[in-house]
Order: C-alpha cells, then sequence, then structure tokens
C-alpha cells in the first residue's frame, strides 16, 4: 500500500507534462491516422469515408507524388555525399591544432541558424541572372567557362542539383558540429600510441578516426535523411514553388494537397506514408551501423 | 502522513495550474467588450485606411473596430480554416480561394446570407454594387455547390487582371508607346525585338502557377467561347479538343518567340512586379492591385493597360475580374448587426471614394468612381470583359488544374508538347470523374 501511494505521488507529479504532452502530440498523432480514411475539404463538418482508398491512391496513382520521393531522394544523397564529407573534413581541420580555428568554428555555424526563406531568397538573388546579381555565370566566364553557364535555377536539368547544393551550404554546421563532438571524445592517448607503434597519419586515421567516429556518422547521417527529406521552405524561396514538379518535394506535395485541393484526409495519407517512408529508412540504417561497428 | 499527502495533492494542482490557464486562453471577448467588431484581413497595403476608417466608425456610432492584419495571403487562409474549425471566426472575415471553399463555409454555418440585407429599401446596397462583383459573392439557384440561393459576401473592391506595357521601353523598340499592342501576331514578333536588345519581355507570378491559369482561361474564352469552356469543366468537351491543344500552343508560341522573360516559370508576382517597375521589363500580367504596388516602388513609371492580345476574332477577349476583396459575416457572432452595419458603412460612397484614393484600389461602390488615377481607369474600363471562375457556376477538379498549369509550365521550359500535356490533363480529368462517379 505504501509503495503504491509512492507510486501514485510519482505520477502526480508527471500528471501535467503528460496532459499537456497528449493535448498536442499524441491525441493530434492519433488524428492523423483517423483523418487519413476520410475525404474531408477541412472546413465542413462531414467527411466521407473512403477507407484506405487515399493510401490505395497515394501508392497506385499519385505519380507526382513519387516523382517528390525521388526528388527528395535525390537531395539527400547529395547532402550524405557532399554535405556530411565537407562536414567531416572541416571539423577534422577544427580538431587540429591549426589558426583561428574558434572563429572557423563560429564561422561555420552561421549558415544552419539562418533562416531557410532568407537563404533561399539570398542564394536566388547571387544565381538569378534576371532578378539577381547572376554572379555564378560571370564567375565562371571571368575563369574561362563561360561553356558551363546555365540559368541554373530556371532549366529542368540543373534546378535540383542547384537547390541540393544549396541545402548542403545550408545543412553542413549542423553536421560540423556533431562531428567536431565526436572527434573531441576520442582520445589523444590512442593516437600516441598509434605513433608509438608506427602509424603514420593516414594509418591513424584509418585505423583510430574512422572506427570511432563511426556511431557519430551513423547518427549524422539519419539525422541528414530526417532532416534534408522533409525540406520545401529553401525550395520556396529559390524556385517559389514546385516549378513543373522538377523541384517537387514530399512537403510541399502534402501542402498542396491541403491548401490547393482541400483534401484534408489525403493530405493526412500523404503524410502517414511519408513518416512510414522515412521509419523505414532510419531503421536500415541503423542494422547497416550495427553491422558496420561489428 | 494525511498533510504530506495533502502536500502532494497541492503542489500536483498548483503545478498543473498553467495548464488550466493555457485551455482558458481563447479569442472570446470579455462582456466589457461586446460592442467591439472584430475584421480578419490580409491586406498589408490598406492596414492604415482600414484603421482610419475604422477611427471614423467609432467617431459616428460609438461602436469599436478592430481591424486585425494576418499576412501574408497563405497564412491569413490557414488562420481562417483553424478559426472555422475551432468555430471561433472574427465577426468580419474573407476567404482566399475557389467558390467551392467558400460554399463549404456556408454550408459549415460560418457564412451568414446577406441576401435580405440586400434586398432592403428597394434592393438599394445591393444596386450600389457593380453587378459583376456582387456576382462573384452570390450562388445562383441550382449551383453545384449545394448551396442555397443567395448573396453571402460583400465586395470591397473590384479588380480586373490584365497586361500592362512599359511605354518607355516600346519607345527604345522602336514601337508607338500609345499604341497598345491588339492581335497576339504582333505580341509575338515583338519577341524578336525584345531578344535582339537584350530585354525581358513579359514578367508575371508563373511560380505561383494560378497566375498561368488565369490567362490561359482567358485565351480559351477567346478561341472557343465561354460555353465550350464550361462544357469542358462539366466534363462534355475533352481536353484533347483542338481548341485546347491551340490554348496550349499559344504559350509554345510565345516561348519560342522570346517574348517571355527568362526565368518565367519560378518567378513569383512580388519579383515580377519589381522587375516591371525597374524598367527591366516590357510587359508584365497582373492585377489592378499592381497600380498602388508600382506607385510606392517606381512614382513615375511610365506605363499603359491593354487587354491580352487577341488570338482570335472568333469570340471576345476574356480576362478575370469582379470582386477584389470581400468580407463576409460570422453567422455565428454575437454581434451580427452591428456587422452588417458596418460593412454597409464601408461600402457606402465616401468610405469606398476615400479607400480608391488612399489604396489605389478600384472601389465596389459604382457611385464612387471619384479620382482616381488614370491608369486605374484603365483597368476599370476592362470589367466589361470580365469574367471570373466563381461566377460559372461550375469548378475545375483541383488535380486537373494543377496538370494543366504544371503542364503549360513544362511546355514553356521546352520539356512537353501541348498535345502530351492536352493528353495528360484529360487522363487525370477522366480519373477524377471515375472517382466522383464510384463515390
Amino acid at each position: 500500500m505504501i509503495k503504491f501511494k509512492a507510486a501514485l505521488e510519482n505520477y502526480v507529479f508527471v500528471l501535467p507534462a503528460v496532459i499537456i504532452f497528449s493535448i498536442f502530440y499524441v491525441i493530434p498523432f492519433l488524428w492523423v491516422f483517423q483523418l487519413g480514411m476520410f475525404e474531408w475539404d477541412g472546413i465542413l463538418p462531414t467527411k466521407i469515408f473512403v477507407g484506405l482508398g487515399n493510401f490505395k491512391e497515394i501508392l497506385f496513382q499519385d505519380t507526382d507524388w513519387w516523382r517528390s520521393i525521388w526528388n527528395a531522394g535525390y537531395i539527400t544523397m547529395i547532402a550524405l555525399i557532399f554535405q556530411n564529407t565537407l562536414a567531416f573534413l572541416l571539423a577534422w581541420a577544427c580538431d587540429r591544432e591549426i589558426r583561428m580555428k574558434n572563429f572557423y568554428r563560429v564561422i561555420f555555424f552561421i549558415p544552419p541558424v539562418l533562416s531557410e526563406v532568407v537563404v533561399g531568397m539570398a542564394w536566388r538573388y547571387i544565381i538569378n541572372d534576371v532578378d539577381g546579381a547572376n554572379i555564378i555565370n560571370k564567375m565562371l566566364v571571368s575563369i574561362g567557362l563561360p561553356q558551363l553557364v546555365h540559368s541554373w535555377l530556371n532549366e529542368p536539368k540543373t534546378a535540383l542539383t542547384t537547390v541540393a547544393l544549396v541545402h548542403c551550404w545550408k545543412g553542413f554546421g549542423w553536421g560540423f558540429l556533431i562531428f567536431l563532438a565526436g572527434l573531441q571524445t576520442i582520445p589523444k592517448e590512442l593516437y600516441e600510441a598509434a605513433r608509438v607503434d608506427g602509424a603514420n597519419a593516414w594509418h591513424s586515421f584509418k585505423n583510430v578516426t574512422i572506427p570511432l567516429m563511426i556511431p557519430v556518422v551513423v547518427l549524422v547521417a539519419i539525422l541528414t535523411v530526417l532532416g534534408t527529406m522533409q525540406v520545401f521552405v529553401l525550395i520556396i524561396g529559390l524556385v517559389g514553388g514546385e516549378f513543373a514538379g522538377h523541384t517537387s518535394v514530399p512537403v510541399l506535395r502534402i501542402l498542396a494537397s491541403m491548401r490547393y485541393s482541400s483534401r484534408f484526409g489525403y493530405a493526412c495519407a500523404q503524410g502517414i506514408t511519408f513518416g512510414a517512408i522515412l521509419v523505414v529508412i532510419s531503421f536500415i540504417q541503423y542494422r547497416f551501423s550495427k553491422r558496420a561497428k561489428v | 502522513m494525511l498533510f504530506r499527502q495533502w502536500r502532494f495533492f497541492l503542489v500536483a494542482l498548483l503545478l498543473s495550474l498553467p495548464l488550466f490557464g493555457i485551455i482558458g486562453c481563447t479569442s472570446q471577448q470579455s462582456l466589457k467588450d461586446e460592442i467591439k467588431i472584430t475584421v480578419w484581413h490580409w491586406m498589408t497595403d490598406r492596414e492604415a485606411a482600414f484603421k482610419e476608417l475604422a477611427k471614423r466608425y467609432e467617431e459616428k456610432t460609438d461602436v469599436k473596430v478592430l481591424f486585425e492584419l494576418y499576412a501574408p495571403s497563405d497564412a491569413y487562409s490557414q488562420k481562417i480554416r483553424a478559426a472555422a474549425q475551432g468555430t471561433n471566426l472574427p465577426d468580419l472575415f474573407g476567404i482566399l480561394g475557389e467558390k467551392r471553399d467558400f460554399g463549404a463555409f456556408i454550408k459549415a454555418g460560418h457564412v451568414l446570407d446577406l441576401t435580405s440585407y440586400m434586398d432592403e429599401n428597394n434592393a438599394a446596397w445591393r444596386n450600389s454594387f457593380f453587378s459583376k462583383a456582387l456576382a462573384v459573392n452570390e450562388f445562383a439557384a441550382d449551383n453545384t455547390y449545394g448551396v442555397n440561393t443567395g448573396v453571402y459576401a460583400v465586395p470591397i473592391d473590384i479588380m480586373t487582371i490584365q497586361m500592362v506595357y512599359n511605354k518607355d521601353l516600346l519607345k527604345a523598340l522602336g514601337l508607338n508607346p500609345n499604341k497598345p499592342v491588339l492581335t497576339f501576331q504582333e505580341f509575338i514578333d515583338i519577341g524578336k525585338k525584345v531578344k535582339e536588345n537584350n530585354m525581358q519581355g513579359l514578367v508575371s507570378g508563373w511560380g505561383e502557377v494560378w497566375m498561368i491559369d488565369c490567362l490561359a482561361n482567358n485565351y480559351a474564352f477567346n478561341i472557343m467561347g465561354k460555353d465550350k469552356v464550361l462544357a469542358t469543366i462539366k466534363g462534355e468537351v475533352p481536353y484533347t479538343d483542338p481548341d485546347w491543344i491551340t490554348v496550349f500552343g499559344l504559350f509554345k508560341k510565345m516561348q519560342e518567340s522570346g517574348i517571355l522573360a527568362n526565368g518565367l516559370v519560378t518567378m513569383v508576382n512580388k519579383t515580377a512586379e519589381q522587375l516591371f517597375a525597374n524598367n527591366k521589363a516590357v510587359f508584365a500580367f497582373n492585377g489592378s492591385w499592381c497600380v498602388n504596388v508600382y506607385k510606392g516602388m517606381s512614382p513615375n513609371l511610365n506605363y499603359g493597360v491593354m487587354l491580352p492580345p487577341q488570338a482570335s476574332d472568333k469570340y471576345p477577349m476574356a480576362i478575370w475580374g469582379g470582386a477584389g476583396s470581400s468580407f463576409m459575416v460570422n453567422a455565428r457572432s454575437k454581434r451580427k448587426e452591428e456587422a452588417v452595419k458596418f460593412l454597409k458603412w464601408l461600402t457606402d460612397i465616401d468610405q469606398q471614394a476615400y479607400l480608391s484614393e488612399t489604396t489605389n484600389n478600384l472601389p465596389a461602390n459604382k457611385n464612387s468612381l471619384g479620382k482616381i488615377p488614370p491608369v486605374l481607369s484603365s483597368f476599370a474600363k476592362g470589367m466589361d470583359y470580365a469574367t471570373h471562375p466563381n461566377v460559372w457556376g461550375v469548378t475545375e477538379f483541383s488535380a486537373v488544374i494543377e496538370a494543366f498549369d504544371k503542364g503549360i509550365q513544362s511546355i514553356i521550359i521546352g520539356e512537353k508538347t501541348p498535345e502530351q500535356v492536352a493528353a495528360e490533363v484529360q487522363r487525370i480529368k477522366e480519373r477524377e470523374m471515375n472517382k466522383r462517379k464510384n463515390r
């Protein structure tokens, strides 16, 4: 009885937080699942039950949805390869004893804290020729590469890659910070022991740094996938929207279903599908990381 | 032991108080503020004018009016929907979107039927408006939205969407700056001159696809007439009809001629307005609200207004026009009658003239034309050619509209042919019609 009362007292303490969490997270989460099975315009009190009809439409009919998943996947691959490689190399450089390393640590963390809309509009101004300064093309001409001049954000072949590269610029700071923290947890004695054993810089990097950084790399990779797959604000700032589907991403499709088509139920189904895809990808990454550790 | 239990209970209760405080925070007004009318709007350019009018109304009637601005328009739309779901809409508000959404708000019981107020005193209030402006807010008998016949909102301004041309740049191209372009062929011929002179031709917010929809529909009316366009929406005529392929083909011709500005497909309307105001584009496709925008950006801009150049002589050119912004009364408001009285005052001659003069928007009250700039008068003349999707009585499926507009974007960037886009749009039309049939 005394144990029960003690437990009850503890639960009473956490009750307010649990109530707030339930109201603002748990209930909306469950409600999304319910709404996904209805056709609803978001205004009328009545909803039409369609069962799994919305999910069937997403899986078998909505080619625009799968195109958006492909586009988001492309941006994510670029981020995983270029963004995280850059972040790792910069973190590795800043972990060593170089001049002004504290200054670099601050500078590299500025892009992630900037607003995505501001970054999108600023880069649009830098890149675009008609309504911008056309700086990239002018630089290419000045270094003798006029054949590489493009309307980077207005050509179907280059728009998505340009968006991906701007996203890399914006996002590498987070990875840099996490990699730097991870590098700083590696005991210096391990490097000293490796040096004593005759290892050069490359051997130390390969046999000490990389194995010990695998958990951090996996963490950054998972966060990169989860964050990049949900990008959309940057795209609105850069190209104004979906650009005939070439810069379409899942969140923009969900917004389009809600705002332009007034199909809230369908938008919820898209959200659930998207969430399931992200969970599967994260699970695969996690299993892969476990194998890599072994 | 008992004291210890009570102490824990009191602590838990104190920790819960902030929660009750959050739940208690609503937008309901206290008893003291019963005669305050709240208006939600999105019009950043009219905020100061609205506040001045609210002050004048309070001096006249002792009724406070509170205008609350929520911008941009996307954020405003979401706020209105959220408020509707929580049944805490303000006394007066507007709905941005299609007539289908307007109809849904009415069927959900959020919007007051204003027909009886319109018809009082020999329909004095109704007759004060341009009929095309009021028609946008009216649901006719046997409408397809399932809404009872009536007038459900009041326009506070009218607008038309036309083309504007920069007279100085036209002169620089060796053309007569006082002679607007009348035919589509003349228009695309100018494209060659624009390219040779390294200028930008037509700018518009075609990154926001609804403006593509607007111009495409204008040309659809011109090429095939209103009846065939509406028959297509009803599903009686396919989008693969040769007339529709001609409409799609116009955009291909515009792109090939060089008359379209670079990057048009990713351009938002604000950017287009800046380019035109800064003398960087010869033409712009924009609404009459642009007069105030250009005045703010470039007061000495020398420009004129024209209808989109006609592609066919078979049917008249049509433009989108009618009510610009409208306000409706919350049917559940405790201050319905005061809200209607305020709306009547707001749309009266003096107030409409004040709004028109200070914000350079066309008045909805036809007796208030007053002192409006010549360029705004040109926009007003376009009302003779005006139509609007909200008065057609039928609405196209949103998936079809999306495919239609994105298809035109694909034509402009050279990815698809008009025939391919027509086939794609028709495929989606048939899919949506089957879905509706099976429901």
